[in-house]
């Protein structure tokens, strides 16, 4: 036995120094994850002549900030980044709201047709959002409420994904808590509210997560319905700066790097909830 | 397990002697939720009802009709599909589609020995995470102007790099022969933060013990990784490849960023499925074959799906 254990440290002492070629492949992939990040920041610090330069300089010549200069005079910045958060936070409060909401009831109030009503949910979240983009223009046309923030917001709202997440998560809640709650008097939304919704807590976060995120980087509907321009998010307008700017590219990184480092930030300080959002679930679609 | 429940009991009898508890009255715990349920329920059924499932059969019906952009529309039968499948340009985008998920799907092992990585780091495991994780928080647009102006073929940096090694310069997305290619390689590289975050929460399940006793037969690191983390991993590396596959069929923003504007001729040749589809739905008007698109696409990732489903009983491991 104590041969086993003297062996099993040694091994374990061998062990302890190999973790650096590990070290050496993870810092030559993280170094390819943030090459295209650093030479976005590099070129946009560079004049449009030395950005197209052969070959390149890598670190700017004379350090310019005029990208930064033309892209906010000639980008309403402010209001598109109103709009984007406007849309975020629409769509992240409602969709918790009803999501919760539905998502209780499928778990603990038995009603009739839930397990038909639920596959029916079920069914749609297997289905691509590209199946119902048209018949969502067209409803958003019908009510004038093209290039509008709620036409950004209003579908993402309404979520089976949502739905199912949150039914999940109420599924796997002890009743007992729930039944000294209606002991004590309390009615089925006092229930939900004070009881089984702060316990939901991690859920929300993943959700809310979750949600923003999809919210803030969406390009297609968005695009599709602010035809005019008007009242554009982010991404519309960030896409739109391309054929702008055509080769300034100082600027045109400029913008993608203004754009983005919000949600950046964000993600930097709530590290933990996007990691858990995107494992409880996985993002995409 | 009794000591919970048996609380729960005494409370309420001390509250009834508080007399004015109306709550007393209703005190059944199984009290009717057909009332409540309704409440609860109603945004969401309503919600869905009018915002997807009334789009989805919208779509259905459209698909069947020709829709032009004033007027009524009318039945056309399966005219649109009979032109969307002797449409060279549908068969192109899906061609498309198909090789950029090909292309998607191998970024999979990269994801996996990667994440096996990070979990065997004690410190600086955080800051991996969150350089890996980057792509997955900044807009997809963004790293599309900036993936277009590396791929630039006139003073891109990867041609610069490329040209150390003595590779020709190329018009990387100006150039049909290589813009799947290099769309794959952006979207391997967007995806592997959100890959390696799912795959990671399966490694965690691994039982530690498993690694101990090996290593105490002797087993090295990577006989480890192929005889023991891989096989446990296969149900996330299935999850995986699922959402990969179904998100990668839906590309769009990449080609958007990165091919539209200045005559860029290779856009004709690059299209994916979705993106044709938002060119004749949203573009040109044309609903009627828009929906036939967006029916046949579902239709793939369903055969997709199912086959994958098909297939796992081959490869993936439920211990």
């Amino acid at each position: 036995m104590a041969e086993l254990v003297r062996g099993r440290a040694r091994r374990r002492r061998g062990a302890a120094p190999r973790t650096w070629p590990i070290h050496v492949v993870l810092t030559v992939a993280a170094v390819i994850m943030v090459v295209p990040f650093a030479w976005q920041i590099l070129t946009m610090f560079k004049t449009t002549a030395e950005a197209t330069r052969i070959p390149p300089t890598v670190l700017p010549e004379a350090f310019s900030t005029r990208a930064f200069a033309t892209f906010f005079s000639t980008v309403p910045f402010w209001s598109m980044f109103a709009v984007s958060v406007g849309a975020l936070v629409l769509r992240v409060a409602g969709q918790l709201a009803v999501a919760a909401l539905a998502g209780y009831a499928f778990a603990r109030i038995p009603f009739r047709g839930r397990n038909a009503l639920f596959g029916l949910f079920i069914g749609m979240l297997m289905v691509p959002s590209q199946l119902f983009l048209i018949g969502q223009y067209d409803l958003m046309k019908g009510l004038a409420l093209l290039d509008t923030l709620p036409a950004l917001a209003i579908p993402g709202m309404f979520s089976a994904f949502g739905t199912f997440l949150m039914r999940q998560a109420f599924l796997t809640m002890p009743k007992d808590y729930e039944e000294a709650a209606r002991l004590d008097g309390a009615n089925t939304l006092q229930v939900f509210w004070y009881v089984m919704l702060p316990m939901a807590r991690p859920t929300l976060a993943a959700l809310s997560v979750l949600t923003g995120l999809y919210s803030w980087n969406d390009l297609l509907w968005p695009l599709i319905v602010s035809p005019s321009g008007e009242n554009r998010p982010l991404p519309v307008g960030l896409a739109g700066l391309q054929g702008q700017f055509g080769t300034d590219y100082p600027t045109l990184m400029a913008g993608a790097f203004v754009c983005s480092i919000p949600l950046v930030i964000v993600f930097l300080v709530m590290q933990r909830q996007f990691f858990a959002g995107i494992a409880s679930s996985g993002l995409k679609g | 397990m009794t000591s919970v429940t048996s609380k729960p009991v005494r409370r309420p009898a001390g509250r009834r002697t508080g007399v004015t508890d109306p709550g007393g009255r209703r005190a059944g715990v199984s009290e009717p939720g057909g009332r409540w349920a309704l409440v609860f329920v109603a945004p969401a059924v309503l919600g869905l009802a009018a915002l997807y499932l009334w789009p989805f059969l919208s779509t259905f019906t459209k698909s069947f009709q020709d829709v032009p952009a004033f007027g009524p529309a009318t039945f056309v039968g399966l005219d649109n599909y009979r032109a969307l499948l002797s449409d060279e340009e549908f068969w192109k985008a899906f061609r498309n589609s198909a090789l950029y998920t090909a292309i998607i799907l191998l970024g999979i092992p990269v994801a996996v020995v990667l994440a096996a990585l990070v979990e065997q780091v004690g410190r600086g495991r955080a800051v991996y995470r969150v350089l890996f994780f980057l792509p997955v928080v900044t807009l997809p647009v963004a790293i599309g102007m900036v993936w277009r102006f590396i791929y630039n073929g006139d003073f891109g940096l990867l041609n610069t790099v490329l040209s150390w090694f003595g590779v020709p310069a190329q018009f990387w997305v100006a150039d049909a022969r290589f813009t799947v290619y290099a769309f794959g390689v952006v979207g391997i590289w967007m995806s592997l933060g959100i890959n390696m975050i799912i795959l990671g929460a399966g490694l965690q399940a691994i039982p530690k013990a498993l690694y101990e006793a090996s290593s105490l037969d002797g087993a090295g690191r990577i006989r480890q990784f192929v005889h023991i983390t891989v096989p446990l991993l296969t149900p996330s590396i299935f999850f995986v490849t699922i959402l990969s596959v179904i998100a990668a069929l839906q590309m769009f923003d990449l080609i958007f960023v990165m091919l539209r504007g200045v005559n860029n001729t290779a856009l004709a040749d690059s299209k994916t499925i979705v993106y044709l589809f938002y060119e004749k739905a949203f573009v040109q008007f044309h609903q009627g074959y828009g929906a036939a698109i967006a029916i046949v696409l579902l239709l793939v990732i369903m055969i997709a799906t199912a086959l994958q489903f098909r297939l796992q009983r081959s490869w993936v491991f439920y211990g």
